[in-house]
């Protein structure tokens, strides 16, 4: 018992940890910008992204107004329940990116 | 951006948002009244690009955007279409095998007829394009037709676009019911969403004309068809309207249909008609 909590609380532990969140930050930029994935700089400028494209608006002080990353994660799964107009590309609904994925280039936007 | 608007009522009111959808998707959906969808369409554009002159419209993305229309207008004093325009003409000019030719197949000859296609044929109760026409054309007189994305295709049907330039569109819907539905098809596949990236034809070519994609300009959909065929750098060569169509598709990872399939020939249909009074361009040079 002792020994599984000890585990348990180091998992916990990493996971909060800045090393961990950075890497998992740079995973989420390489996915955003790679064209066969995320392909955000289709739409959206975004710092560090060439060629950008001007559907959607600049990615940029996500974290003042998106501070629960669950509306990140929502957005990114399907944006059509927000708006059903949007031209945004349901990510999670239609399997483009896993949930993993999704997270990953949520905790890259939080770096924006 | 109209989707920000929505977005910011969106979770409101739905009331707000049925208007969105309604407004943004241009036409009324109830009956069939094509003369009203083309006004409403036509109107659509005039009303969101003021600036641009109405027979503008016509050249994709340069009349989107003031730098790029110089750079074009520059490439135009040596087009890079032309050398597909004189293998047209000449093709158009040298009998088939049995002697007879292009222009016996067509009415005027084949010159200056553009602005007509596609037609609804009532004999055969479907769209007919400019493209199916040529090569049923050279299938009745014996001989193998071409393929209807490019290289002969795209000659041929620049050479005809330019002996037809200036002449505004006029297609006709008649009064026949296969040909409305015809052309509703063409419209419910224009708008409606498909593939995994969720994406219309009016989701680009509506909502967003003038819009950067990536670097591309994207051409609004009033007029789209006028330019065809088009010579572009991506493509190192010339691409038809079937081109452009598979292309649209497969780029957004949605299915491509077979070129000519029916869904293509009445969206042609459609995207022909609400063009209706503007000028053929073709041939077309794109980035
Ligand atoms: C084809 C266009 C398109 C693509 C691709 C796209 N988006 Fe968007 N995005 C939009 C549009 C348009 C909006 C504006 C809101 C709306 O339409 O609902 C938006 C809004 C957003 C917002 C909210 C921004 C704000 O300021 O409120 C975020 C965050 C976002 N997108 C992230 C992403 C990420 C991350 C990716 C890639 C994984 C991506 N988008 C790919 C079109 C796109
Ligand atoms: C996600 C974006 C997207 C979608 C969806 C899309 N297109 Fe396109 N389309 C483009 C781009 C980019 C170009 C090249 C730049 C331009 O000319 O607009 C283009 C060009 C065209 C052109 C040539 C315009 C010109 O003047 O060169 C036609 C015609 C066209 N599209 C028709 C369609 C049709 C029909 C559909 C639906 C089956 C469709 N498109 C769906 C992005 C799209």
């Amino acid at each position: 018992m002792p020994v599984l909590f000890l585990l348990a609380a180091m998992a916990n532990g990493l996971a909060a940890s800045p090393v961990l969140a950075q890497s998992a930050a740079a995973d989420g930029q390489k996915l955003a910008f790679d064209r066969g994935k995320g392909n955000c700089l289709t739409c959206h400028v975004i710092k560090g992204g060439d060629l950008p494209g001007t559907i959607g608006p600049e990615l940029k002080d996500i974290q003042a107004k998106y501070p629960d990353r669950n509306e990140l994660v929502a957005i990114l799964f399907d944006e059509t329940r927000r708006n059903p107009q949007t031209m945004m590309p349901p990510f999670g609904r239609n399997r483009i990116l896993t949930e993993q994925e999704i997270s990953a280039i949520v905790d890259f936007l939080q770096t924006l | 951006m109209k989707g920000r608007i929505a977005l910011l009522f969106g979770s409101v009111s739905v009331a707000l948002v049925a208007f969105a959808l309604t407004s943004a998707r241009v036409i009324a959906a109830d009956k069939v009244d094509p003369a009203a969808d083309a006004k409403a369409f036509q109107n659509f554009f005039f009303q969101k690009f003021p600036e641009v002159k109405h027979e503008d419209f016509v050249n994709g993305p340069y009349s989107m955007n003031a730098d790029m229309k110089r750079q074009w207008q520059e490439k135009e004093e040596f087009p890079p279409y032309e050398f597909a325009l004189e293998a047209g003409k000449e093709m158009f000019a040298t009998p088939f095998r049995n002697g007879k030719t292009y222009a016996d197949c067509f009415p005027n000859g084949g010159i200056g007829i553009r602005q007509n296609y596609p037609y609804f044929d009532q004999k055969e109760g479907k769209v007919v394009t400019l493209e199916l026409a040529l090569n049923r054309c050279r299938e009745a007189n014996g001989e193998a037709p071409y393929s209807y994305v490019k290289d002969e295709m795209a000659s041929l049907t620049a050479y005809m676009a330019f002996t037809s330039r200036g002449k505004p569109m006029d297609i006709e819907i008649p009064d026949d019911p296969r040909a409305l539905a015809a052309f509703e098809s063409g419209k419910r596949y224009f708008y409606t969403r498909r593939g995994q990236m969720n994406f219309s034809c009016a989701s680009c070519h509506v909502e967003s004309p003038g819009e950067r994609i990536r670097a591309e300009i994207l051409a609004p959909a009033l007029g789209i068809l006028n330019a065809m065929p088009i010579y572009r750098s991506e493509w190192s060569g010339m691409g038809t309207i079937s081109r452009r169509f598979v292309t649209c598709n497969s780029q957004t990872r949605a299915v491509p249909l077979e070129p000519q399939a029916d869904e293509y020939r009445d969206v042609e249909y459609f995207l022909s008609y609400v063009a209706n009074g503007l000028p053929i361009a073709g041939p077309g040079a794109r980035p």
